[in-house]
């Protein structure tokens, strides 16, 4: 009774040595889901040890060569992996120097116009997105937040413009939860579309810090490489003075990373010189671009620059356009 | 013989028009007046009936008679009411004269509800409308899934950490922050018994740090007015320059105003390294970003 044979004897664990498949027999073909589970669950055990045996090989191979060795192989990671997208910025390019010495947020970084934000929900915002909005505004200095009470768009655009202000934050909502942020520079400026995820007030997270104070805080903008990276990353830049108080010790935080753009407020305080402890303040949330249009928010009209159209950028894993 | 329909399709046998539901009977046929399976209100089992309907916003009145009973194409006959709501309503009248009540009445509503909502409509056409957009469960999922692995990919902190202690390097901070003395001390008595050159270069540094611990006692008072002094003892301050640093600032501290909250403390008089460390730049926005 060798070939072919299961140990009869219910879940038991059977001697190893009374069991013989033939060639060509799979875990997956025993019927029964009882056994098959615990052949499976004994073969991957095997599978493990396997595993873990050439890596003891290995390393005694690498030990025992010493200083011969080959150097040890770099774990391949969705970043090292990332198709290389033909419009990464070089830091040293002057056409990207020139385009943005003449973009619509060269008044910005040439210090003539100060940021003065006007943050808005859509029609009839619920209380989480109401909190949310209010906090956004103490985390950003020099904004305000108006509701919106059915008003149009189009209509509160040129009011806004009179009335100096640089960039428009519309915060959309769905079934009580923010989901959707629009953020338009104000003078003929570029509009952009994110979805906005996971947002956490400030009262989930998980901290014992104070609320942010009025001190401007220092900005970081990480990992846009591609020029509309570079575009989206100055925008945000933009809704920040330029000159942060130090003193305050904050520091607003984009991040990002595989095309989603994560947003940290956080308080810094130097140990020492090589460590540095932060705690976070202010809400988080996490953003994903959907849309960029070259003039101020029009739906119908607008000329758009980029749209994520998911047939054609959703194909592979590996590419990330911002 | 229409005793006999209504006794037939009210009662007993099946009307494929009426839908029955716990309290009530309603009926689905389009010339209906009422939407109610009744007697006086089913089109079939009435032979002089009339109703309102609206067909691309302008509403027709419908009338059935006895006499065209026989010519199921030409058994409604329908009348254009004017858009005006009162000549409308005195046309049905005069449509519907020596007709009985009930439907004269029953009539008149209809058409006043239907003028009602297609007023409605228009105003609604004329206000931002909601666009609704379909999620996708599987493509929610699949983003979920993956903001989840950017954010575990990301290691936000540590990012966040390196960068402030690049900044730190790169003197963004100016003389806020006067960080390694301890390293310099260190440093320095290394090499003491070294060339003379280099004892020069220590002593214009020691200069620089006298003038630095002026400023920096003055400039710290502003920063550190709160007393969460833990880290400070956690520190190991082995220098006495330190330790009368401390003892100074803490006098400060109580006579400084407080600008604002800083809840966390920094005990931060370290010196700048002397030694010129030459960091790169990853993203270029954080350098503009940078105060002058």
């Amino acid at each position: 009774d060798g070939s072919g044979s299961v140990p009869r004897d219910g879940s038991g664990p059977p001697a190893p040595e009374r069991v013989l498949f033939p060639p060509t027999f799979s875990v997956s073909e025993i019927k029964n889901k009882q056994r098959r589970h615990f052949m499976f669950l004994r073969w991957k055990q095997q599978q493990r040890k396997e595993k873990l045996a050439l890596k003891k090989k290995r390393r005694k191979e690498r030990e025992a060569l010493g200083d011969k060795a080959p150097p040890k192989a770099i774990p391949k990671t969705i970043e090292n992996q990332r198709v290389y997208d033909e419009t990464t910025v070089d830091p040293n390019d002057e056409e990207v120097a020139f385009d943005e010495a003449t973009d619509e947020f060269a008044p910005y970084f040439n210090r003539q116009t100060v940021p003065k934000i006007l943050i808005t929900t859509s029609d009839r915002p619920r209380g989480r997105t109401v909190r949310f909005c209010e906090q956004l505004a103490t985390v950003i200095p020099n904004s305000h937040v108006y509701y919106r009470r059915g008003l149009a768009l189009k209509r509160i655009i040129p009011q806004c413009i009179a009335r100096d202000f640089t960039d428009l934050i519309v915060i959309n909502e769905d079934r009580k939860i923010p989901n959707g942020l629009v953020l338009s520079h104000l003078p003929e400026g570029p509009t952009a579309h994110f979805r906005m995820s996971s947002v956490r007030l400030r009262k989930e997270i998980k901290r014992k810090g104070k609320e942010p104070t009025e001190h401007v805080p220092e900005v970081i903008l990480n990992n846009f490489t591609t020029r509309l990276g570079h575009s989206i990353g100055r925008m945000f830049a933009a809704l920040f003075p330029h000159d942060p108080q130090f003193i305050g010790r904050q520091v607003a935080t984009f991040h990002n990373q595989r095309d989603y753009i994560f947003f940290r407020f956080h308080r810094y305080i130097f140990k020492s010189e090589k460590k540095v402890g932060i705690q976070e303040l202010g809400p988080r949330f996490t953003l994903k671009l959907r849309s960029l249009q070259k003039g101020t928010f029009d739906s119908k009209f607008g000329e758009y620059e980029w749209i994520h159209k998911r047939r054609e950028m959703d194909t592979s894993r590996r590419k990330f356009h911002l | 013989s229409l005793q006999v329909v209504w006794s037939m399709l009210g009662n007993r046998q099946f009307c494929s028009y009426k839908m029955t539901t716990k309290t009530q009977n309603f009926c689905r046929n389009e010339y209906n007046l009422t939407g109610l399976c009744n007697r006086s209100s089913c089109p079939l089992a009435n032979s002089q009936y009339a109703t309102v309907r609206e067909e691309k916003g302008r509403c027709y009145l419908y009338m059935k008679t006895i006499e065209r009973a026989a010519f199921p194409r030409r058994l409604w006959e329908r009348v254009l009411l004017s858009k005006n709501y009162e000549k409308a309503l005195e046309e049905i009248d005069e449509n519907l004269i020596y007709w009985p009540r009930f439907i004269r009445h029953k009539c008149k509503q209809r058409f006043t509800k239907i003028t009602q909502y297609l007023i409605r409509i228009r105003k609604l056409t004329l206000k931002r409308q909601r666009k609704l957009v379909p999620l996708r469960r599987k493509i929610e999922r699949r983003e979920n899934r993956r903001e989840e692995k950017a954010l575990i990919a990301a290691q936000l902190d540590n990012a966040i950490e390196k960068e402030l202690l690049e900044r730190l390097k790169q003197d963004t901070y100016g003389d806020i922050y006067n960080f390694p003395i301890h390293a310099f001390d260190k440093a320095l008595q290394q090499q003491d018994a070294e060339s003379e050159s280099d004892s020069d270069a220590e002593r214009e540094e020691d200069d620089d740090d006298d003038e630095d611990v002026d400023k920096r006692e003055f400039v710290e008072a502003e920063d550190s007015e709160l007393s969460d002094f833990e880290d400070m003892d956690k520190l190991e301050t082995s220098s006495e320059e330190e330790q009368e640093e401390e003892e100074e600032v803490e006098k400060q501290a109580s006579h400084s105003k407080s600008k604002g909250k800083t809840p966390l403390k920094g005990p931060a008089r370290r010196k700048r390294p002397y030694i010129e460390i030459e960091y790169e730049e990853e993203t270029e926005p954080s350098t503009k970003t940078k105060a002058a």
